[in-house]
């Protein structure tokens, strides 16, 4: 569950009269229970890729099934994690877990306070259980969102940039939150991330994209052993794949610089 | 603010409990130092001779003429003596008729534009001309269609509360974070819940802002309601004192008008603090 294949995806978005063209010609396979990350410079359209499999956005051209099936708009298969964390602001963190659960779509899917319970417990938010997202910290506030999202128990995971607004070393450890989920879970994730180090260290597939039009460069398989650990980033396969993906989006970077100095 | 007092009410040590004496004086200082200077030089102008007592009675002779005006003991109001319940209840009624159906209106309407771009084409326009016309503009008209009484009164608070609850309420709808939608839709949430569990909650906020600018307006379509269409309530205890020259009777009547209208504005907070807790909560720490 939660395969995706993308073939010849194209999205443009049409402002009045220019047309811009975030997605041109993006084929891609994600495989069952793989983690996919999508990494490049802003506006190469790794958020929109995401926005078309989420089912908020629908392709200008091509296809996108997932487990074989057209995608027929935002469904509780695919569960979004977004940057700025989508919590209810009137609920408690019990009560943002539940919601997905409440709803007619999820009933009688699982026993509510079964799932609330074990999702309190798995994100250490227990404690905090009657807090409103106001009161959290920036990191227990991501950990509740990924807690409600997994309550309705999705077969993919959708992330755009979900540790972005986090600092360094809270980045750091929901990198490994993450991580420990899925050891557990095995959903398919796919996750944006401007962040190369993370890019790298949660993926199976890094794939690489470069913008204007936002198409992918090149996929890069991470072969690195799992579980991951947080010190294999210091070893010579991670340090020579930052390299090579550092290479590649910088060069890109510099060539689309020079391109909007030029025209 | 509930914490600020909390940690100065518990001092490390008992030495600095006088400190914390003074500290309460000195803000009552402040709350009173204004207040009472105006009623000071107010009371010392009238009775200095600067303004005619009559014309401008002094606080004290408001007093009185007040006290009387609500139990009818001492006849210092003479012919208003012992009327004030009567006139406060029909200013207080007038207000909270037009109010609620001015509200209603204006909050079912507001919704309704907010949430489908087919009812703001049909609606907007015709609400954001109409709301340039000042109530008080809309007096004669209202009087020729419904004559003297208490109908005119409470059509025109409620067209002037009507607006600001209107347009509010479709702000509201307006500003709802859009991750929380799609967040909402992402969970399978279907059109109808997405509207009494997420749109509407989340416009909260917004919609009761307008209700509390529709209560202000209410109080000040009362009082020119009352001037002009009917014989009874604060403003035409206030218009008919005047009539008589009898400012002290003026002067009660705005006052009560004003504390009338503080409370009626308390009572929305009520409500509104009631039903919104959790958007008074502070932010833990500085993070986004």
């Amino acid at each position: 569950m939660g395969r995706i294949s993308i073939t010849s995806a194209t999205k443009r978005f049409e402002t009045g009269a220019s047309v811009v063209t975030a997605l041109d010609d993006v084929s891609l396979d994600v495989q069952d229970r793989a983690i996919v990350t999508l990494v490049g410079a802003s506006g190469c359209g790794k958020s929109t890729l995401l926005n078309l499999i989420a089912g908020f956005e629908t392709p200008t051209d091509g296809q996108i099934l997932v487990d074989g099936q057209p995608i027929k708009g935002p469904g509780p298969d695919r569960g979004v994690v977004f940057q700025q964390t989508a919590l209810f602001p009137w609920l408690s963190v019990e009560g943002n877990i539940a919601f997905g659960l409440t709803l007619r779509a999820n009933r009688g899917k699982a026993d509510r306070q079964q799932v609330v319970e074990r999702m309190l417990q798995r994100t250490g938010l227990a404690a905090f259980r009657e807090r409103h997202p106001a009161e959290l910290s920036g990191g227990m506030r991501q950990r509740a969102a990924i807690a409600s999202v997994l309550a309705i128990n999705p077969s993919t995971l959708l992330m755009d940039e979900p540790f972005g607004a986090l600092d360094s070393l809270t980045r750091s450890i929901m990198q490994d939150f993450l991580l420990e989920i899925w050891e557990e879970q095995r959903k398919t994730v796919v996750l944006v991330t401007h962040d190369i180090d993370e890019a790298i260290y949660l993926a199976d597939k890094t794939v690489v994209m470069t913008a204007h039009p936002g198409r992918i460069c090149e996929v890069i398989d991470v072969n690195l052993p799992r579980p991951r650990r947080y010190d294999m980033r210091s070893e010579p396969a991670f340090i020579a794949l930052r390299d090579h993906v550092t290479q590649i989006v910088r060069a890109e970077a510099i060539k689309d610089t020079a391109m909007a100095a030029v025209g | 603010m509930l914490k600020e007092s909390a940690s100065a009410l518990s001092p490390p040590s008992v030495a600095v409990k006088p400190k914390d004496g003074w500290r309460r004086a000195s803000l009552v200082l402040q709350y009173a130092v204004f207040p009472v200077t105006i009623l000071l030089l107010w009371q010392i102008c009238s009775q200095a001779g600067f303004v005619r007592r009559n014309v401008f009675p002094p606080p004290s002779e408001v007093l009185s003429v007040w006290f009387d005006l609500v139990t009818g003991s001492t006849d210092a109001a003479g012919r208003y003596s012992g009327t004030w319940l009567d006139h406060a209840w029909a200013s207080t009624w007038r207000v909270f008729a037009g109010f609620g159906w001015g509200v209603a209106l204006g909050i079912f309407l507001g919704l309704l534009i907010g949430l489908t771009r087919v009812m703001e084409r049909v609606l907007d326009p015709t609400i954001q001309v109409l709301r340039n016309i000042p109530v008080t503009a809309w007096v004669p008209l209202s009087l020729v269609f419904f004559g003297i009484g208490n109908a005119p009164a409470v059509f025109l608070i409620g067209l002037g509360a009507f607006f600001p609850a209107a347009i509010n309420s479709t702000h509201g709808v307006r500003q709802v974070n859009v991750t929380l939608t799609k967040a909402a839709r992402m969970m399978g949430a279907n059109e109808w819940e997405l509207l009494w569990r997420v749109i509407l909650i989340a416009a909260l906020p917004s919609i009761l802002t307008g209700v509390r600018l529709s209560m202000g307006i209410a109080w000040v379509l009362v009082v020119v309601a009352e001037i002009l269409a009917v014989r009874s309530g604060l403003g035409y205890l206030l218009n008919d004192a005047y009539l008589f020259y009898r400012n002290d009777v003026v002067i009660a009547a705005m006052l009560s008008i004003g504390v009338l209208g503080f409370l009626s504005d308390r009572l929305v907070i009520l409500v509104r603090d009631f039903l919104l807790t959790w958007n008074k909560r502070e932010t833990f720490g500085g993070e986004n």
